[in-house]
Protein backbone atom coordinates (compact mmCIF):
# COMPACT_ATOMS: atom_id res chain seq x y z
CA UNK A 1 0.00 0.00 0.00
CA UNK A 2 1.27 3.47 -1.06
CA UNK A 3 1.96 5.94 1.76
CA UNK A 4 -0.27 8.21 3.11
CA UNK A 5 -1.13 10.98 5.72
CA UNK A 6 -4.40 10.39 8.16
CA UNK A 7 -6.73 13.51 9.67
CA UNK A 8 -9.54 14.04 11.07
CA UNK A 9 -11.54 17.08 11.13
CA UNK A 10 -13.67 18.80 13.56
CA UNK A 11 -16.61 19.31 11.05
CA UNK A 12 -17.95 18.49 7.78
CA UNK A 13 -17.00 21.96 6.90
CA UNK A 14 -13.54 21.26 8.18
CA UNK A 15 -13.13 17.93 6.39
CA UNK A 16 -13.87 19.60 3.09
CA UNK A 17 -11.53 22.19 3.75
CA UNK A 18 -8.54 19.54 4.04
CA UNK A 19 -9.46 17.98 1.07
CA UNK A 20 -9.78 21.51 -1.09
CA UNK A 21 -6.13 21.52 -1.86
CA UNK A 22 -5.48 18.00 -1.73
CA UNK A 23 -5.94 16.72 -5.20
CA UNK A 24 -5.24 13.35 -4.60
CA UNK A 25 -6.61 13.18 -1.15
CA UNK A 26 -9.39 10.90 -0.22
CA UNK A 27 -12.59 10.73 2.03
CA UNK A 28 -12.49 8.03 4.45
CA UNK A 29 -15.79 6.23 5.59
CA UNK A 30 -16.27 3.08 6.39
CA UNK A 31 -13.55 1.95 4.34
CA UNK A 32 -14.73 -1.36 2.95
CA UNK A 33 -14.33 -0.62 -0.82
CA UNK A 34 -11.34 2.11 -0.49
CA UNK A 35 -8.97 0.23 2.11
CA UNK A 36 -9.12 -2.50 0.16
CA UNK A 37 -8.46 -0.87 -3.52
CA UNK A 38 -5.89 0.80 -1.67
CA UNK A 39 -4.46 -2.70 -0.67
CA UNK A 40 -4.29 -3.34 -4.46
CA UNK A 41 -2.94 -0.41 -5.45
CA UNK A 42 -6.05 0.80 -7.30
CA UNK A 43 -6.68 4.10 -5.53
CA UNK A 44 -3.55 5.90 -4.11
CA UNK A 45 -4.73 8.57 -2.01
CA UNK A 46 -1.60 10.90 -0.36
CA UNK A 47 -4.12 11.95 2.43
CA UNK A 48 -7.16 10.23 4.16
CA UNK A 49 -9.51 12.65 5.83
CA UNK A 50 -11.45 10.37 8.11
CA UNK A 51 -15.38 11.52 7.57
CA UNK A 52 -16.54 7.76 9.44
CA UNK A 53 -18.44 9.45 12.44
CA UNK A 54 -17.74 13.01 11.19
CA UNK A 55 -21.04 13.51 9.73
CA UNK A 56 -24.83 12.81 10.91
CA UNK A 57 -25.54 9.07 12.24
CA UNK A 58 -28.79 9.41 12.69
CA UNK A 59 -32.36 9.31 10.75
CA UNK A 60 -34.67 12.26 10.94
CA UNK A 61 -38.21 12.63 9.76
CA UNK A 62 -38.89 15.32 7.28
CA UNK A 63 -41.75 17.55 7.25
CA UNK A 64 -43.16 16.19 4.48
CA UNK A 65 -43.45 12.30 5.90
CA UNK A 66 -39.68 11.07 3.82
CA UNK A 67 -36.41 10.43 5.59
CA UNK A 68 -33.24 12.23 6.61
CA UNK A 69 -30.41 9.54 6.68
CA UNK A 70 -27.06 11.14 7.40
CA UNK A 71 -24.32 9.96 5.80
CA UNK A 72 -22.87 8.75 8.72
CA UNK A 73 -25.52 6.19 9.23
CA UNK A 74 -24.42 2.71 9.13
CA UNK A 75 -26.06 0.17 6.47
CA UNK A 76 -26.75 -2.41 9.36
CA UNK A 77 -28.29 0.58 10.94
CA UNK A 78 -30.29 1.66 8.05
CA UNK A 79 -31.63 -2.04 7.41
CA UNK A 80 -33.12 -2.03 10.96
CA UNK A 81 -34.34 0.86 11.35
CA UNK A 82 -37.95 0.40 12.05
CA UNK A 83 -38.96 3.35 10.09
CA UNK A 84 -37.19 2.30 6.52
CA UNK A 85 -38.83 -1.33 7.33
CA UNK A 86 -42.24 0.27 7.69
CA UNK A 87 -42.17 3.03 5.03
CA UNK A 88 -40.02 1.65 2.92
CA UNK A 89 -39.11 -2.17 2.27
CA UNK A 90 -37.25 -2.49 -0.69
CA UNK A 91 -35.08 -0.33 0.76
CA UNK A 92 -34.48 -2.65 4.07
CA UNK A 93 -34.14 -5.31 1.70
CA UNK A 94 -31.65 -4.05 -0.85
CA UNK A 95 -29.68 -3.39 2.35
CA UNK A 96 -29.98 -6.45 3.63
CA UNK A 97 -29.09 -8.11 0.43
CA UNK A 98 -25.59 -6.73 0.46
CA UNK A 99 -22.82 -7.70 1.73
CA UNK A 100 -22.02 -9.39 5.15
CA UNK A 101 -23.39 -8.53 8.56
CA UNK A 102 -19.41 -7.31 9.09
CA UNK A 103 -19.17 -5.35 6.14
CA UNK A 104 -23.03 -3.66 6.84
CA UNK A 105 -21.55 -2.97 10.28
CA UNK A 106 -18.89 -0.84 8.90
CA UNK A 107 -20.09 0.26 5.32
CA UNK A 108 -21.68 3.95 5.71
CA UNK A 109 -24.46 5.46 3.62
CA UNK A 110 -22.80 7.82 1.72
CA UNK A 111 -20.10 5.19 0.97
CA UNK A 112 -22.62 2.58 0.24
CA UNK A 113 -23.13 4.86 -3.00
CA UNK A 114 -19.65 5.16 -3.84
CA UNK A 115 -18.57 2.26 -3.96
CA UNK A 116 -16.80 1.53 -7.05
CA UNK A 117 -17.08 -1.29 -9.60
CA UNK A 118 -16.29 -4.83 -8.66
CA UNK A 119 -15.27 -5.44 -12.57
CA UNK A 120 -12.86 -8.01 -12.17
CA UNK A 121 -9.88 -5.74 -14.36
CA UNK A 122 -10.38 -2.90 -12.40
CA UNK A 123 -9.16 -4.39 -9.19
CA UNK A 124 -6.03 -6.12 -11.12
CA UNK A 125 -3.29 -3.09 -11.65
CA UNK A 126 -1.96 -5.13 -14.20
CA UNK A 127 -4.26 -5.43 -16.64
CA UNK A 128 -6.29 -2.74 -19.20
CA UNK A 129 -8.78 -0.55 -17.60
CA UNK A 130 -10.27 2.71 -18.98
CA UNK A 131 -11.88 3.50 -15.34
CA UNK A 132 -8.68 3.11 -13.76
CA UNK A 133 -5.93 4.22 -15.82
CA UNK A 134 -7.58 6.73 -18.50
CA UNK A 135 -6.90 5.34 -22.20
CA UNK A 136 -5.36 2.23 -21.07
CA UNK A 137 -8.30 0.43 -23.15
CA UNK A 138 -10.96 -2.64 -21.76
CA UNK A 139 -9.95 -6.24 -21.11
CA UNK A 140 -13.26 -6.92 -20.33
CA UNK A 141 -15.05 -6.85 -23.38
CA UNK A 142 -13.04 -9.36 -24.65
CA UNK A 143 -12.86 -10.74 -21.44
CA UNK A 144 -14.86 -12.14 -18.56
CA UNK A 145 -18.20 -10.13 -18.35
CA UNK A 146 -20.69 -12.44 -17.56
CA UNK A 147 -21.39 -9.48 -14.36
CA UNK A 148 -21.03 -6.56 -16.68
CA UNK A 149 -23.23 -3.89 -18.17
CA UNK A 150 -26.33 -4.18 -20.84
CA UNK A 151 -27.73 -1.31 -21.05
CA UNK A 152 -26.03 2.67 -21.76
CA UNK A 153 -22.31 1.14 -21.78
CA UNK A 154 -19.72 2.27 -24.20
CA UNK A 155 -18.38 -0.50 -26.12
CA UNK A 156 -15.84 0.95 -29.25
CA UNK A 157 -13.66 -2.40 -28.55
CA UNK A 158 -11.36 -3.10 -26.03
CA UNK A 159 -8.79 -0.85 -27.79
CA UNK A 160 -10.63 2.24 -27.66
CA UNK A 161 -9.99 4.68 -24.85
CA UNK A 162 -13.63 5.32 -23.93
CA UNK A 163 -15.08 1.52 -23.83
CA UNK A 164 -16.27 0.17 -20.54
CA UNK A 165 -18.76 -1.97 -19.46
CA UNK A 166 -18.64 -1.80 -15.45
CA UNK A 167 -21.52 -1.82 -13.75
CA UNK A 168 -22.38 -0.15 -10.54
CA UNK A 169 -22.22 -2.61 -7.39
CA UNK A 170 -24.61 -1.28 -4.74
CA UNK A 171 -27.88 -2.89 -4.26
CA UNK A 172 -29.08 0.18 -1.05
CA UNK A 173 -28.56 2.49 -4.49
CA UNK A 174 -30.95 0.68 -6.94
CA UNK A 175 -33.64 1.00 -4.29
CA UNK A 176 -32.96 4.88 -3.38
CA UNK A 177 -33.71 5.46 -7.40
CA UNK A 178 -36.78 3.82 -7.01
CA UNK A 179 -37.71 6.34 -4.13
CA UNK A 180 -35.98 9.19 -6.16
CA UNK A 181 -33.83 10.14 -2.90
CA UNK A 182 -31.89 13.34 -2.83
CA UNK A 183 -28.16 13.34 -1.57
CA UNK A 184 -27.07 16.86 0.41
CA UNK A 185 -23.34 17.43 -0.81
CA UNK A 186 -21.12 20.40 1.15
CA UNK A 187 -18.58 21.27 -1.09
CA UNK A 188 -15.93 23.84 -1.26
CA UNK A 189 -18.83 26.50 -2.19
CA UNK A 190 -21.36 25.78 0.27
CA UNK A 191 -24.23 23.16 -0.20
CA UNK A 192 -26.14 21.36 -2.97
CA UNK A 193 -28.72 18.87 -3.27
CA UNK A 194 -28.01 16.07 -6.23
CA UNK A 195 -31.54 14.30 -7.24
CA UNK A 196 -29.58 10.79 -7.31
CA UNK A 197 -31.04 10.34 -10.59
CA UNK A 198 -27.69 12.97 -11.56
CA UNK A 199 -25.53 11.84 -9.07
CA UNK A 200 -24.41 8.79 -10.97
CA UNK A 201 -23.65 9.12 -14.71
CA UNK A 202 -22.68 6.56 -17.73
CA UNK A 203 -19.18 6.26 -19.00
CA UNK A 204 -19.69 8.32 -21.77
CA UNK A 205 -16.17 8.91 -23.11
CA UNK A 206 -15.10 9.48 -19.51
CA UNK A 207 -15.16 6.08 -17.73
CA UNK A 208 -12.99 7.57 -14.83
CA UNK A 209 -15.95 9.02 -13.15
CA UNK A 210 -18.41 7.48 -11.91
CA UNK A 211 -20.56 10.34 -10.10
CA UNK A 212 -20.69 13.74 -11.05
CA UNK A 213 -18.94 14.71 -7.45
CA UNK A 214 -16.66 17.64 -7.94
CA UNK A 215 -13.42 16.73 -5.62
CA UNK A 216 -13.85 17.61 -2.07
CA UNK A 217 -17.40 17.35 -2.55
CA UNK A 218 -18.87 15.28 0.62
CA UNK A 219 -21.90 13.34 0.79
CA UNK A 220 -23.53 15.01 4.33
CA UNK A 221 -27.15 13.31 3.88
CA UNK A 222 -29.28 11.41 1.73
CA UNK A 223 -32.96 12.94 1.58
CA UNK A 224 -35.94 9.88 0.85
CA UNK A 225 -38.90 11.56 -0.28
CA UNK A 226 -42.31 10.29 1.32
CA UNK A 227 -43.95 7.55 -0.94
CA UNK A 228 -46.83 5.69 0.95
CA UNK A 229 -47.61 3.29 -1.37
CA UNK A 230 -44.08 2.13 -1.00
CA UNK A 231 -45.23 -0.01 1.93
CA UNK A 232 -46.02 -2.43 -1.26
CA UNK A 233 -42.75 -2.59 -2.52
CA UNK A 234 -40.03 -5.13 -3.00
CA UNK A 235 -36.06 -5.76 -4.17
CA UNK A 236 -35.47 -9.11 -5.46
CA UNK A 237 -31.81 -9.84 -6.21
CA UNK A 238 -30.29 -12.71 -8.65
CA UNK A 239 -26.49 -13.89 -7.43
CA UNK A 240 -24.57 -16.94 -8.34
CA UNK A 241 -24.80 -17.93 -4.80
CA UNK A 242 -27.23 -17.75 -2.51
CA UNK A 243 -25.92 -14.90 0.00
CA UNK A 244 -22.91 -12.33 0.29
CA UNK A 245 -22.79 -12.40 -3.87
CA UNK A 246 -23.03 -8.99 -5.59
CA UNK A 247 -25.96 -8.81 -7.91
CA UNK A 248 -26.10 -10.76 -11.39
CA UNK A 249 -29.38 -8.90 -11.57
CA UNK A 250 -31.37 -7.29 -8.91
CA UNK A 251 -34.73 -4.90 -9.27
CA UNK A 252 -36.06 -2.54 -6.73
CA UNK A 253 -40.23 -2.00 -7.24
CA UNK A 254 -42.82 -0.46 -5.87
CA UNK A 255 -46.41 -0.33 -7.12
CA UNK A 256 -49.91 1.26 -6.52
CA UNK A 257 -52.81 -0.83 -7.60
CA UNK A 258 -55.96 0.98 -8.07
CA UNK A 259 -59.34 -1.15 -8.18
CA UNK A 260 -59.17 -4.73 -7.20
CA UNK A 261 -59.56 -7.63 -8.34
CA UNK A 262 -58.92 -8.62 -12.26
CA UNK A 263 -60.03 -4.97 -13.19
CA UNK A 264 -57.36 -3.81 -11.02
CA UNK A 265 -54.82 -1.00 -12.97
CA UNK A 266 -51.62 0.34 -12.22
CA UNK A 267 -51.73 3.77 -10.67
CA UNK A 268 -48.00 4.35 -10.24
CA UNK A 269 -44.79 2.47 -10.19
CA UNK A 270 -41.56 2.96 -9.81
CA UNK A 271 -38.69 0.35 -10.78
CA UNK A 272 -35.22 0.56 -10.68
CA UNK A 273 -32.71 -1.92 -12.20
CA UNK A 274 -29.18 -3.34 -10.27
CA UNK A 275 -26.22 -5.20 -12.61
CA UNK A 276 -27.20 -3.85 -15.33
CA UNK A 277 -25.25 -0.67 -16.48
CA UNK A 278 -22.20 1.67 -15.35
CA UNK A 279 -25.72 3.37 -12.79
CA UNK A 280 -28.74 2.68 -11.03
CA UNK A 281 -30.83 2.17 -14.22
CA UNK A 282 -34.47 3.54 -14.20
CA UNK A 283 -37.14 1.76 -16.38
CA UNK A 284 -38.78 4.43 -17.40
CA UNK A 285 -39.87 2.62 -20.67
CA UNK A 286 -41.27 0.11 -18.13
CA UNK A 287 -42.91 2.25 -16.01
CA UNK A 288 -44.42 4.75 -18.81
CA UNK A 289 -46.06 1.61 -20.63
CA UNK A 290 -47.44 -0.12 -17.46
CA UNK A 291 -49.30 3.29 -15.69
CA UNK A 292 -53.05 3.63 -16.28
CA UNK A 293 -52.79 -0.15 -18.16
CA UNK A 294 -54.06 -3.25 -16.38
CA UNK A 295 -51.76 -5.37 -13.63
CA UNK A 296 -51.58 -8.18 -15.25
CA UNK A 297 -48.52 -10.88 -15.81
CA UNK A 298 -48.89 -10.16 -20.06
CA UNK A 299 -48.23 -6.40 -18.86
CA UNK A 300 -45.80 -6.56 -17.07
CA UNK A 301 -43.87 -9.15 -19.67
CA UNK A 302 -44.47 -6.42 -21.99
CA UNK A 303 -43.43 -3.32 -19.89
CA UNK A 304 -40.01 -5.14 -19.18
CA UNK A 305 -39.07 -6.42 -22.89
CA UNK A 306 -39.88 -2.53 -23.76
CA UNK A 307 -37.14 -2.01 -21.31
CA UNK A 308 -34.68 -4.37 -22.72
CA UNK A 309 -35.51 -3.16 -26.13
CA UNK A 310 -32.31 -1.06 -25.77
CA UNK A 311 -30.39 -3.71 -24.51
CA UNK A 312 -26.47 -4.19 -26.01
CA UNK A 313 -25.39 -7.68 -24.36
CA UNK A 314 -21.88 -8.80 -24.89
CA UNK A 315 -21.08 -12.56 -26.13
CA UNK A 316 -21.45 -13.72 -22.15
CA UNK A 317 -24.24 -11.60 -20.30
CA UNK A 318 -26.78 -11.70 -23.00
CA UNK A 319 -28.66 -14.19 -20.05
CA UNK A 320 -29.33 -10.97 -18.46
CA UNK A 321 -32.05 -9.91 -20.80
CA UNK A 322 -34.60 -12.53 -20.16
CA UNK A 323 -33.29 -12.73 -16.60
CA UNK A 324 -34.17 -9.28 -15.96
CA UNK A 325 -37.30 -9.26 -17.79
CA UNK A 326 -38.50 -12.28 -15.98
CA UNK A 327 -37.34 -10.44 -12.35
CA UNK A 328 -39.45 -7.63 -13.14
CA UNK A 329 -42.61 -9.56 -14.09
CA UNK A 330 -42.14 -11.73 -11.27
CA UNK A 331 -41.71 -9.11 -8.74
CA UNK A 332 -44.60 -6.69 -9.99
CA UNK A 333 -46.89 -9.72 -9.85
CA UNK A 334 -45.90 -10.56 -6.05
CA UNK A 335 -46.20 -6.95 -5.03
CA UNK A 336 -49.64 -6.98 -6.56
CA UNK A 337 -50.73 -10.46 -5.53
CA UNK A 338 -50.01 -8.67 -1.81
CA UNK A 339 -51.89 -5.75 -2.72
CA UNK A 340 -54.46 -7.68 -3.57
CA UNK A 341 -54.80 -10.16 -0.95
CA UNK B 1 5.44 -5.73 2.08
CA UNK B 2 6.34 -5.19 -1.50
CA UNK B 3 9.59 -4.22 -2.32
CA UNK B 4 11.05 -1.05 -2.61
CA UNK B 5 11.76 -0.77 -6.44
CA UNK B 6 8.17 -1.63 -7.25
CA UNK B 7 7.00 1.60 -5.52
CA UNK B 8 9.25 3.90 -7.56
CA UNK B 9 6.60 5.28 -9.35
CA UNK B 10 4.82 6.31 -6.30
CA UNK B 11 7.87 8.91 -5.67
CA UNK B 12 9.79 8.81 -2.34
CA UNK B 13 8.55 6.06 0.53
CA UNK B 14 8.23 8.45 3.78
CA UNK B 15 6.59 6.02 6.42
CA UNK B 16 3.33 8.23 8.26
CA UNK B 17 3.67 6.89 11.82
CA UNK B 18 0.88 8.25 14.25
CA UNK B 19 0.72 7.26 17.91
CA UNK B 20 -2.72 5.69 19.06
CA UNK B 21 -4.09 3.76 21.74
CA UNK B 22 -5.77 0.54 21.39
CA UNK B 23 -8.08 -1.24 23.79
CA UNK B 24 -8.17 -4.68 22.81
CA UNK B 25 -9.55 -7.47 25.47
CA UNK B 26 -9.48 -4.93 28.43
CA UNK B 27 -5.92 -4.36 28.11
CA UNK B 28 -4.80 -0.82 27.10
CA UNK B 29 -1.47 -0.43 24.34
CA UNK B 30 -0.42 2.83 23.12
CA UNK B 31 1.39 2.26 20.35
CA UNK B 32 2.93 3.74 17.35
CA UNK B 33 1.50 2.35 13.59
CA UNK B 34 2.38 3.59 10.34
CA UNK B 35 -1.02 4.79 8.58
CA UNK B 36 -1.15 1.61 6.51
CA UNK B 37 -1.16 -1.12 9.52
CA UNK B 38 -4.83 -2.68 9.38
CA UNK B 39 -6.05 -3.38 12.70
CA UNK B 40 -5.55 -7.08 12.36
CA UNK B 41 -2.17 -6.44 11.74
CA UNK B 42 -1.93 -4.88 14.67
CA UNK B 43 -3.17 -7.39 16.78
CA UNK B 44 -1.33 -9.60 15.31
CA UNK B 45 2.37 -8.31 14.95
CA UNK B 46 2.55 -5.28 17.23
CA UNK B 47 -0.11 -6.52 20.46
CA UNK B 48 0.86 -10.50 19.96
CA UNK B 49 -3.04 -11.06 20.11
CA UNK B 50 -2.99 -13.95 17.28
CA UNK B 51 -6.57 -14.72 18.20
CA UNK B 52 -8.17 -13.17 15.03
CA UNK B 53 -6.65 -14.62 12.06
CA UNK B 54 -5.73 -13.21 8.35
CA UNK B 55 -7.25 -15.40 5.75
CA UNK B 56 -8.22 -13.27 2.66
CA UNK B 57 -6.96 -9.95 3.86
CA UNK B 58 -9.77 -8.24 1.39
CA UNK B 59 -13.31 -8.23 3.95
CA UNK B 60 -14.25 -11.78 1.81
CA UNK B 61 -13.78 -14.73 4.17
CA UNK B 62 -14.60 -13.16 7.80
CA UNK B 63 -11.27 -14.94 9.60
CA UNK B 64 -10.80 -11.48 11.02
CA UNK B 65 -13.59 -10.69 12.63
CA UNK B 66 -13.75 -8.84 15.64
CA UNK B 67 -16.14 -7.15 17.75
CA UNK B 68 -15.25 -3.28 17.37
CA UNK B 69 -17.31 -1.69 20.27
CA UNK B 70 -19.15 -4.58 20.54
CA UNK B 71 -20.40 -4.81 16.86
CA UNK B 72 -18.47 -7.51 14.67
CA UNK B 73 -16.48 -6.18 11.96
CA UNK B 74 -13.36 -6.94 9.19
CA UNK B 75 -10.28 -6.19 10.97
CA UNK B 76 -8.41 -6.57 8.35
CA UNK B 77 -10.29 -3.77 6.52
CA UNK B 78 -10.31 -1.41 9.50
CA UNK B 79 -6.98 1.28 9.50
CA UNK B 80 -5.52 0.56 12.98
CA UNK B 81 -5.35 4.65 13.11
CA UNK B 82 -9.79 4.76 13.31
CA UNK B 83 -9.76 2.02 16.03
CA UNK B 84 -8.33 4.98 18.52
CA UNK B 85 -10.24 4.90 21.30
CA UNK B 86 -12.56 1.76 20.54
CA UNK B 87 -13.11 -1.35 22.25
CA UNK B 88 -11.58 -4.22 20.84
CA UNK B 89 -12.85 -7.67 21.58
CA UNK B 90 -11.19 -10.85 19.72
CA UNK B 91 -12.63 -13.93 20.15
CA UNK B 92 -10.06 -14.53 23.25
CA UNK B 93 -11.13 -11.55 24.86
CA UNK B 94 -15.35 -13.10 25.04
CA UNK B 95 -14.16 -15.46 27.77
CA UNK B 96 -14.35 -14.16 31.12
CA UNK B 97 -13.21 -16.19 34.00
CA UNK B 98 -14.06 -19.38 31.74
CA UNK B 99 -14.94 -20.09 28.17
CA UNK B 100 -17.74 -18.50 26.31
CA UNK B 101 -20.90 -20.31 26.02
CA UNK B 102 -19.85 -19.92 22.21
CA UNK B 103 -16.68 -21.56 22.80
CA UNK B 104 -18.32 -24.21 24.76
CA UNK B 105 -20.99 -24.82 21.78
CA UNK B 106 -18.52 -25.63 19.25
CA UNK B 107 -16.84 -27.48 20.77
CA UNK B 108 -19.65 -29.47 21.89
CA UNK B 109 -21.33 -29.36 18.51
CA UNK B 110 -17.81 -30.70 16.42
CA UNK B 111 -17.97 -26.88 15.10
CA UNK B 112 -14.68 -27.03 13.47
CA UNK B 113 -11.88 -28.94 11.84
CA UNK B 114 -8.78 -27.15 11.55
CA UNK B 115 -10.01 -24.43 13.39
CA UNK B 116 -8.52 -21.06 11.86
CA UNK B 117 -11.78 -19.95 10.91
CA UNK B 118 -12.96 -20.38 14.04
CA UNK B 119 -12.53 -17.36 16.48
CA UNK B 120 -13.78 -15.26 13.26
CA UNK B 121 -17.01 -17.58 13.68
CA UNK B 122 -17.16 -17.06 16.95
CA UNK B 123 -17.01 -13.65 17.49
CA UNK B 124 -19.32 -12.92 14.65
CA UNK B 125 -21.87 -14.90 16.30
CA UNK B 126 -21.85 -13.10 18.99
CA UNK B 127 -22.55 -10.43 16.53
CA UNK B 128 -25.56 -12.27 15.33
CA UNK B 129 -26.97 -13.00 18.83
CA UNK B 130 -26.42 -8.75 19.37
CA UNK B 131 -27.78 -8.15 16.48
CA UNK B 132 -31.29 -10.53 17.32
CA UNK B 133 -31.30 -9.00 20.47
CA UNK B 134 -31.74 -5.92 18.65
CA UNK B 135 -34.59 -7.52 16.55
CA UNK B 136 -32.70 -6.82 13.34
CA UNK B 137 -34.23 -8.97 10.55
CA UNK B 138 -31.88 -10.26 7.89
CA UNK B 139 -32.48 -11.13 4.15
CA UNK B 140 -34.28 -14.28 4.98
CA UNK B 141 -36.76 -12.41 7.09
CA UNK B 142 -40.47 -13.20 5.87
CA UNK B 143 -41.18 -10.69 8.17
CA UNK B 144 -39.63 -7.16 7.88
CA UNK B 145 -41.50 -5.57 10.77
CA UNK B 146 -41.37 -8.12 13.07
CA UNK B 147 -41.03 -7.16 16.82
CA UNK B 148 -39.34 -10.03 17.63
CA UNK B 149 -36.26 -11.86 15.98
CA UNK B 150 -36.17 -15.92 16.02
CA UNK B 151 -33.00 -17.46 14.40
CA UNK B 152 -33.91 -20.58 12.93
CA UNK B 153 -31.57 -22.33 10.85
CA UNK B 154 -32.27 -20.42 7.71
CA UNK B 155 -31.42 -17.26 9.60
CA UNK B 156 -28.18 -18.41 11.47
CA UNK B 157 -27.19 -19.11 8.11
CA UNK B 158 -27.69 -16.26 5.77
CA UNK B 159 -26.56 -14.19 9.12
CA UNK B 160 -23.20 -16.10 9.21
CA UNK B 161 -22.18 -16.02 5.16
CA UNK B 162 -19.34 -13.58 5.57
CA UNK B 163 -17.48 -15.88 7.48
CA UNK B 164 -16.46 -18.87 5.01
CA UNK B 165 -15.28 -22.18 6.68
CA UNK B 166 -12.74 -24.15 4.12
CA UNK B 167 -13.22 -27.27 5.95
CA UNK B 168 -17.50 -27.10 5.37
CA UNK B 169 -17.90 -27.65 9.33
CA UNK B 170 -20.95 -25.44 8.52
CA UNK B 171 -23.59 -28.38 9.15
CA UNK B 172 -22.14 -28.01 12.79
CA UNK B 173 -21.41 -24.35 13.27
CA UNK B 174 -25.23 -23.99 12.89
CA UNK B 175 -26.29 -25.89 15.43
CA UNK B 176 -23.65 -24.80 17.27
CA UNK B 177 -24.94 -20.82 17.05
CA UNK B 178 -28.62 -22.27 17.37
CA UNK B 179 -27.34 -23.72 21.27
CA UNK B 180 -26.87 -20.39 22.34
CA UNK B 181 -29.12 -18.33 20.64
CA UNK B 182 -31.90 -20.58 22.45
CA UNK B 183 -30.84 -20.01 25.82
CA UNK B 184 -30.64 -16.10 24.87
CA UNK B 185 -33.74 -16.30 24.05
CA UNK B 186 -33.55 -15.13 20.50
CA UNK B 187 -34.25 -18.64 18.87
CA UNK B 188 -37.72 -19.93 19.04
Amino acid sequence: MREFRYEKAADPAGAVALLADEPTGAYLGGGTNLVDLMRLGVATPDLLVDVRQLTSTEVTDLPDGGLRIGAAVPNADLAGERRVRERYPLLAQALLAGASGQLRNRATTGGNLLQRTRCTYFTDVTMPCNKREAGSGCAAVGGYHRNLAVLGATNEGGESPHTCVATHPSDMAVALRALDATVQVLGRDGERSIPIAELHRLPGDDPTRDTTLAHGELITAIDVPALPWATRSRYRKVRDRASYAFALVSVAAAMDLQGTGPDAVVGDVRIALGGVAHKPWRATVAEDALRGGPATEAAFTAAAEAELAAADPLSDNAFKIPMVTNMITRTLLQISAEARA
Amino acid sequence: MVPGSAWGAWGTCVAVDNEITLRVDGAVTPLTVDTRTSLLDALRERLGNTSAKKGCDHGQCGACTVLLDGRRVNSCLVLAVTAEGQEVTTSDGLAGDGPHRLHETFVDHDAYQCGYCTPGQITSAAGVLAEAAQGWPSAVSEDLVAERTDLTDAEIRERMSGNLCRCAAYANIVPAVAEVATEQGVRA
